[in-house]
């Protein structure tokens, strides 16, 4: 008995994805390796071995970095993956979260009569901000027909272009080249975790960058988890996410669903910016250059690895993360930060070949079953071949929903 | 009229790339495939090519050295596309996704590779311009056209004119164009007259990667005398511009110097008395292809003539 649940869970659809997801890892870093082989055989193996271990060698405040560079990997990866759940492909996280960025720090800048609500205002106006940004390709694509890939990968320009415009003339520190420091009250609060992410040396304490927008962003995931999976509103998005004509057959509104993912795809890449940015004076600021912000990609490759649940979402940010961390301690060993992104950009790349991965899996598992010749065992295991077409039916639909 | 001849010249230097990656965006979605790579095969096309050029100035210059790094940027470009279609065709993967995985790549393994191949680790790629052609003889003699488009020019810009001729010839002339239509149109009735889907579709796929290739090249070299891995967005400017000339050639030449133009505008407005005294910053500007690129979308995207089957994996089980 205990041997089929075994082999119904191996078989089964979520356990084949996430090993789809872990064999993309493994070939991705595997394929980082290579290049660390190629660019310089001596460090090779040190190198790769910082990569790997990467989070864990700077001590507490190390991991509490890597923790801070999940935080907006949380929110633009939700961004991405909520789109992607009902159908619409976000390319547009990159321009979302650098606005919503951008509102947070001039508010925190210039809204200082607030007092103690100074940084809940920011994260909300960042929030709306956002949300317009995610508006406007919703509204093209439903009532004018643009493909949302076009039209987002077009707001990414605009915000990235809208946001120097900000930042330059309104709270620009000229002495550090960045954005200015935003006042201690929009500051997000520190919530007890600078005293559980950070390293003594004698009476100095070392602390993270990291703050309660980390939490902030743990709780929103599992709000959105809610939102998504138990209430009718998450069940009506999905389901024109899955077929379109379906959901119009059942009487739902598309194009108010669109324009709704759109909003909540884009204020929750808002969120992001405003909490990676509101994080005091020795966390990350907004440099006036004419490049995309990193975070809205990679939200894509943590909305795959998540599998677009939101509560994935928050593992593979945190594995991101962990990378990213890894990849700042390479520079010691003269390798190029940027091989983190190649690492990723493979991920990426392999875990689209999900499909054969799914395909493959059952194979073997039948191959393993046969062996062991139970009837019952065999039954389970077509059950699950038969819910993995229904699972890849399902996802055909979700694919061709975003592409049309 | 300075201003006028300077600003025609400058919407070529623009235009060209526009159109070369644009025809290549067009022939792989007329063969069923939407590549969204375009701007990092670009990045990579110009990366190699100008790598080349670094390494090769001191000997060679002039149009020779620029005609030898086209065909290194097209091979570059061609050879990069055929990731994305092992994964599209192949692997039946969403064509989307593998894309955008290949625009992360490019600029990232750009950057790596640059700075571990240049002494001091130096990002940027320098070049030298000795490409320029002052004036093309006798046509550049030409009152008022010969000034606007055969002085001050180079020699991509009659590639890429010969390339949208060829295009046309092909996409409506050759059995290749039809197959390739029928690939991209309906891909099980092709299948049933005998063509190969996936063969047709690998080809578009690699045309598209060698003009992407060739057009970051094309890009990078007027307009610049350094390379950063990075082509400024216009790989995905020139999917839009292919979305505006309705997958047709001749239509994407005239979307292309529409946005070429604009570009121009962004690039050199301070050159142009009445929109440098207007109180708008250069932000503003430089906005200002993208904002044109939703608002034509928007009016241009209802009636979509895009091929039916573009962006779907061709299984041949499938009914």
């Amino acid at each position: 008995m205990n041997n089929n649940r075994i082999l119904r869970v191996l078989s089964g659809e979520g356990f084949n994805k996430a090993v789809s997801s872990i064999i993309a890892i493994i070939i991705g870093l595997l394929f980082g390796f290579l290049i660390l082989i190629i660019a310089n055989p001596d460090n090779a193996v040190q190198g790769f071995l910082t990569i790997l271990g990467g989070g864990f060698m700077g001590g507490g405040q190390g991991f509490g970095q890597v923790l801070y560079y999940a935080t907006p990997l949380i929110m633009t990866g939700l961004s991405v993956g909520c789109a992607f759940k009902t159908g619409l492909f976000n390319i547009g996280a990159s321009g979302q979260f650098i606005i919503g960025g951008a509102t947070a720090i001039y508010v925190g800048v210039y809204w200082t009569s607030l007092g103690s609500v100074h940084w809940i205002v920011a994260i909300l106006c960042a929030a709306l901000v956002g949300g317009l940004w995610g508006a406007l390709p919703g509204l093209l694509k439903a009532f004018f027909n643009v493909h949302e890939v076009i039209a987002t990968i077009m707001m990414n320009y605009i915000g990235m272009y809208t946001a120097n415009y900000v930042i330059s003339h309104y709270a620009y520190d000229a002495n550090r080249n960045l954005s200015m420091d935003v006042a201690k009250t929009a500051e997000i609060p520190k919530w007890g975790l600078d005293d559980i992410f950070y390293n003594q040396f004698g009476a100095y304490k070392e602390t993270s960058s990291l703050n309660g927008g980390f939490i902030i962003a743990v709780v929103i995931a599992i709000i959105v988890y809610i939102v998504f999976y138990k209430t009718i509103f998450g069940y009506e998005l999905m389901a024109v996410g899955h077929n379109k004509d379906a959901g119009k057959y059942a009487g739902i509104n598309s194009k108010k669903q669109i324009i709704m993912s759109m909003i909540i795809a884009g204020a929750l890449a808002g969120i992001g910016g405003a909490l990676v940015f509101l994080s005091g004076p020795s966390a990350r600021h907004i440099a006036i250059v004419d490049e995309l912000a990193v975070d809205g990609f990679n939200g894509i490759s943590v909305a795959l690895l998540g599998l677009s649940n939101p509560i994935g979402i928050i593992f593979s940010s945190i594995f991101i993360g962990y990378l990213d961390q890894g990849g700042t301690y390479l520079q010691s060993l003269n390798y190029m930060p940027e091989v983190i992104e190649i690492i990723v950009a493979c991920i990426i790349y392999f875990s689209a070949f999900s499909l054969l991965f799914r395909k493959f899996m059952p194979t073997l598992i039948k191959k393993f079953n046969k062996t062991d010749d139970t009837g019952i065992a065999n039954k389970f295991d077509d059950a699950g071949i038969a819910n993995d077409k229904i699972a890849n039916n399902i996802d055909n639909a979700e694919t061709q929903g975003g592409q049309k | 009229m300075n201003v006028v001849y300077l600003i025609v010249q400058q919407t070529m230097f623009f235009s060209i790339p526009l159109l070369i990656v644009a025809l290549g965006g067009m022939f792989t979605e007329r063969g069923g495939v939407t590549n969204i790579a375009l701007d990092g095969t670009m990045i990579m096309g110009a990366f190699t090519s100008i790598l080349f050029i670094n390494n090769m100035q001191d000997s060679m210059s002039g149009t020779g050295l620029l005609l030898i790094a086209c065909v290194i940027a097209a091979l570059t470009g061609g050879i990069f596309s055929l990731l994305l279609a092992y994964s599209a065709i192949n692997m039946k993967a969403d064509q989307i996704i593998g894309g955008t995985a290949l625009n992360m790549f490019a600029p990232a393994f750009c950057v790596f590779a640059a700075r571990t191949v240049q002494d001091l680790g130096v990002q940027q790629i320098q070049f030298n311009n000795t490409f320029r052609v002052m004036k093309v003889p006798v046509l550049g003699d030409i009152p008022i056209i010969g000034k606007m488009f055969f002085q001050n020019t180079y020699i991509t810009t009659l590639i890429g004119i010969i390339i949208l001729i060829i295009a046309v010839v092909v996409i409506y002339k050759t059995r290749f164009g039809l197959r390739l239509r029928a690939c991209g149109e309906h891909p099980q009735a092709a299948d049933s007259v005998g063509i190969n889907v996936y063969k047709m579709r690998y080809a578009g796929v690699f045309i598209s990667g060698v003009l992407g290739g060739l057009g970051g090249l094309v890009f990078i070299i007027p307009t610049s005398t350094n390379f950063d891995s990075n082509v400024a967005g216009y790989g995905f400017l020139a999917l839009a511009v292919m979305i505006f000339g309705q997958w047709k050639p001749v239509r994407i030449a005239l979307a292309a110097a529409f946005f070429g133009f604009m570009k121009t505008i962004a690039a050199a407005y301070n050159l142009i008395p009445f929109l440098d005294n207007l109180p708008v910053t250069s932000e503003f500007y430089k906005a200002i292809p993208f904002v044109a690129t939703l608002i034509v979308l928007a009016l241009s995207s209802k009636k979509s003539s895009a091929p039916a089957a573009v962006a779907q994996p061709y299984d041949k089980g499938s009914r």
